[in-house]
């Protein structure tokens, strides 16, 4: 008997999952319900976008043409106010011929900043660094020495003002907001209360409220004859708000560790601060970076509240230079869009940098 | 040789941790209360030599200026506390509105974030990124300004089906003459007995297994209390609708460009945020519960309420309760629009009176009877909802 060889007929090759036409047929007409949700999402924009589009880019004026911006009111944005004002809303009130002082400051300033994000720069002296940048940022702002024209602080302005508050404060809030997490996490009743006064009490108010202590009360609580800068107080005013928010994520951190950690240092023979310094803050303040981060994010927005108190900072600026020019001052709206894309580079790449912080940690997690 | 115990230490040895520790809180608590009185000391030779008179009689005295909005009857004449007062319920009435639109608007944001459909999710993810990283102080100066200066003059007026008017005065909408606070107290009884009856069924269920729509009963008993409240009242049928004047909107109920600018800049920059802890909560729930959901034959929709919302939500409550308490805190910001809320009245009432101490005083006490009692009903409600160990 001879066996003959009938193949089976073969199956049908596999659906094609990836590619340019899978995608569009799985995200965005997988059913009914999806094709219709694109196609009104398609339609939408189609709506909205050739009206933007025309307004923004096609009739807008770029020129510093005041005449130009008055014909093309409402139908074109006027860039022209941001050609035309955009020194005076960078560095607001800071005298007009010296502009490049603050201009390099906040360049040494920001700088420092991109290079304590790399990691090949963490290290014990970028500590010292920072005292230096502080040192030149203050000197060459404020002036009176090297033939550099003093300045008054009432006149600083602009971005060198919010990224100068946000850096000190966060700077200066660090090692508050450590002590105070640890005083909340002590075994000692009476520190551990004051601790927990401060941080609810400071959690529960606004920030304008602590501005408004700074501008008004802070004037009262200082001795006869020492009179306090604006620009200080509104520092020690942030920086005192600030820390209370760092140290209740600090304190996250701290509770995430495992006790075992503890237990093995005093059985090393290890005093509390060597513990703290070498066993307990190491480990707590790395698993705590992206929340950190996100309150770097919203440390550097809140600066702009200062505006409220008569600092002239981006938004303060703005108001400034525009409500005193008759020309300009109906182009409000374009001065904001380009405040608010200054913010949004700032805070974007802030964010962007922290998912990759944290995708450093999960590499020293995995095994 | 005979075991001898170790010498005893003798019990205030500067080595005990116990003698240490009381050193310590001594130390700190007296710096902490020599630095308090050193600020008090300073604060009251300051106001003294300056001329500064404290107190709080200054609430009685009249206060002569008049506000924009209120929700109480408020004259110029009437005193510096009654106005106060005025600005603590406009603050309440912006952060109340803006956190039930805000809760709805975050909510369907963060959920969108995971619809199958690649527009909608880029759509969302395009809505968190541009919201979340512009300050809020900068988007609400912009709405105001939006308001105010794009929005159509009053005497021509944006309508909607002649009910919705919306023009540079703000929105003015059709709203019911009287009853309304009848229907609203039915209706809140009603919840109450709604309450309980979930409270029955649940127990009902935990002891047999059988399990009964939770939903259109509660919902019908607070329809029917709201029902009887509008019969205690009468039966009231007439609405106050807005119509279009030569020069204005007339009528209806009107809410002002400023508190517009106040809700709808609060209620968007805040639901960026709330969408981020909905999709963070829903994340948190490991894939491996809904493949053994699948498993046992759930279908989607029973996967995602029996599922993964329960558990979504205890990640989700206590980031919930901060986005609630920072919207009520941002809501200070009003004072930069010109919306009346405390911070501002109190502003105004430092301006005139000079009593700085009392009016941060009472701006303080404000917010934090509001953030303490908010986190106080949400620690309860958490604990409520936190998995029962047995």
């Amino acid at each position: 008997m001879a066996d003959t060889f009938i193949p089976i007929a073969s199956r049908p090759s596999p659906v094609k999952v990836t590619g340019f036409v899978p995608w569009v047929q799985g995200n965005l007409f997988a059913d009914w319900r999806s094709s219709l949700t694109t196609l009104f999402v398609i339609g939408l924009v189609l709506y909205v976008l050739p009206g933007f589009a025309n307004w923004a880019i096609f009739n807008s004026v770029v020129r510093a043409d005041a005449d130009a911006c008055q014909a093309a009111r409402g139908v074109g944005a006027c860039w022209g106010v941001v050609t035309e004002k955009y020194r005076l809303i960078l560095f607001g009130r800071y005298p007009y011929e010296d502009h490049w002082r603050p201009l390099l400051a906040t360049s040494i300033m920001v700088g420092g900043l991109v290079l304590s994000c790399m990691r090949y720069f963490w290290k014990p002296w970028l500590v010292i660094m920072w005292f230096g940048v502080l040192a030149v940022f203050f000197t060459l702002m404020g002036g009176g020495v090297f033939g550099l024209e003093p300045v008054r602080t009432d006149l600083w302005g602009g971005l060198p003002l919010t990224v100068m508050l946000a850096t000190l404060s966060i700077f200066l809030a660090f090692p508050i907001a450590i002590m105070v997490a640890l005083g909340r996490r002590s075994n000692l009743p009476a520190i551990r209360s004051v601790c927990i006064v401060y941080i609810e009490l400071i959690r529960g108010v606004p920030l304008i409220s602590v501005l408004f202590m700074a501008s008004f009360m802070f004037p009262l609580f200082m001795p006869q004859g020492m009179p306090i800068d604006v620009l200080v107080r509104v520092v020690v005013g942030i920086t005192l708000f600030a820390a209370a928010y760092m140290a209740e994520i600090i304190r996250g951190g701290l509770q995430a560790l495992p006790k075992g950690q503890l237990e093995a240092a005093d059985t090393l023979g290890l005093s509390y601060w060597q513990t703290q310094r070498k066993i307990v803050l190491p480990q707590a303040l790395a698993m705590t970076v992206p929340t950190m981060m996100g309150n770097f994010i919203s440390i550097f927005k809140d600066t702009s509240l200062v505006f409220i108190v008569s600092l002239y900072e981006l938004v303060g600026a703005m108001s400034l230079a525009l409500n005193s020019d008759v020309n300009w001052r109906p182009f409000k709206i374009e001065a904001y869009l380009f405040i608010t894309l200054v913010y949004f580079i700032f805070c974007i790449s802030m964010s962007r940098y922290s998912l990759w912080v944290e995708k450093q940690l999960s590499v020293s997690k995995a095994r | 040789m005979k075991h001898q115990p170790p010498p005893q230490k003798r019990a205030w040895s500067l080595n005990s941790s116990a003698t240490r520790g009381i050193i310590f809180q001594v130390l700190t608590l007296s710096l902490v209360l020599a630095g308090v009185w050193f600020l008090w000391h300073n604060m009251q030779e300051n106001m003294r030599i300056r001329g500064i008179e404290s107190g709080w009689d200054f609430l009685g005295s009249t206060a002569g200026f008049d506000i924009g909005e209120t929700m109480i009857e408020y004259h110029p004449s009437e005193s510096y506390g009654k106005a106060i007062w005025v600005g603590v319920l406009n603050t309440l009435k912006v952060a109340v509105i803006g956190i039930v639109l805000t809760t709805l608007v975050g909510v369907l944001i963060g959920v969108g974030r995971f619809s199958r459909n690649a527009l909608v999710r880029g759509l969302c993810y395009g809505y968190v990124e541009l919201f979340r990283n512009v300050p809020i102080l900068l988007q609400l100066l912009m709405w105001y300004l939006i308001f105010i200066e794009v929005l159509p003059p009053s005497n021509e007026a944006w309508n909607v089906a002649g009910l919705f008017f919306l023009s540079k005065g703000g929105l003015s909408f059709p709203f019911p003459t009287d009853g309304v606070g009848q229907v609203l107290a039915g209706a809140a009884i009603g919840l109450v007995g709604a309450w309980f009856w979930r409270d029955r069924k649940q127990k009902h269920f935990e002891l047999t297994g059988q399990n009964s729509n939770r939903i259109w009963g509660p919902a019908a008993l607070i329809l029917m209390f709201a029902v009887a409240g509008w019969a205690v009242a009468g039966m009231p049928t007439a609405w106050n609708v807005p119509e279009q004047l030569i020069f204005m909107v007339d009528g209806g109920v009107a809410a002002t460009p400023e508190f517009m600018a106040v809700l709808v800049g609060l209620v968007i920059y805040t639901a960026a945020f709330i969408a981020e802890v909905v999709r963070s909560g829903i994340q948190s729930v490991s894939a491996g519960q809904v493949e053994a959901a699948l498993a046992l034959g759930l279908n989607q929709k029973q996967n995602m309420k029996l599922v993964v919302l329960p558990q979504a939500l205890r990640v989700i409550i206590p980031p919930m309760t901060n986005q609630y308490l920072n919207l009520t805190k941002n809501s200070s910001l009003a004072v930069a629009v010109g919306y009346p809320d405390v911070v501002s009245i109190a502003n105004t009432t430092i301006n005139q009176s000079g009593r700085a101490v009392e009016c941060i005083a009472i701006i303080m006490l404000v917010y934090l009877t509001t953030s303490l009692s908010t986190s106080a009903f949400m620690n309860w409600y958490n604990q409520r909802m936190a998995i029962k160990e047995r």
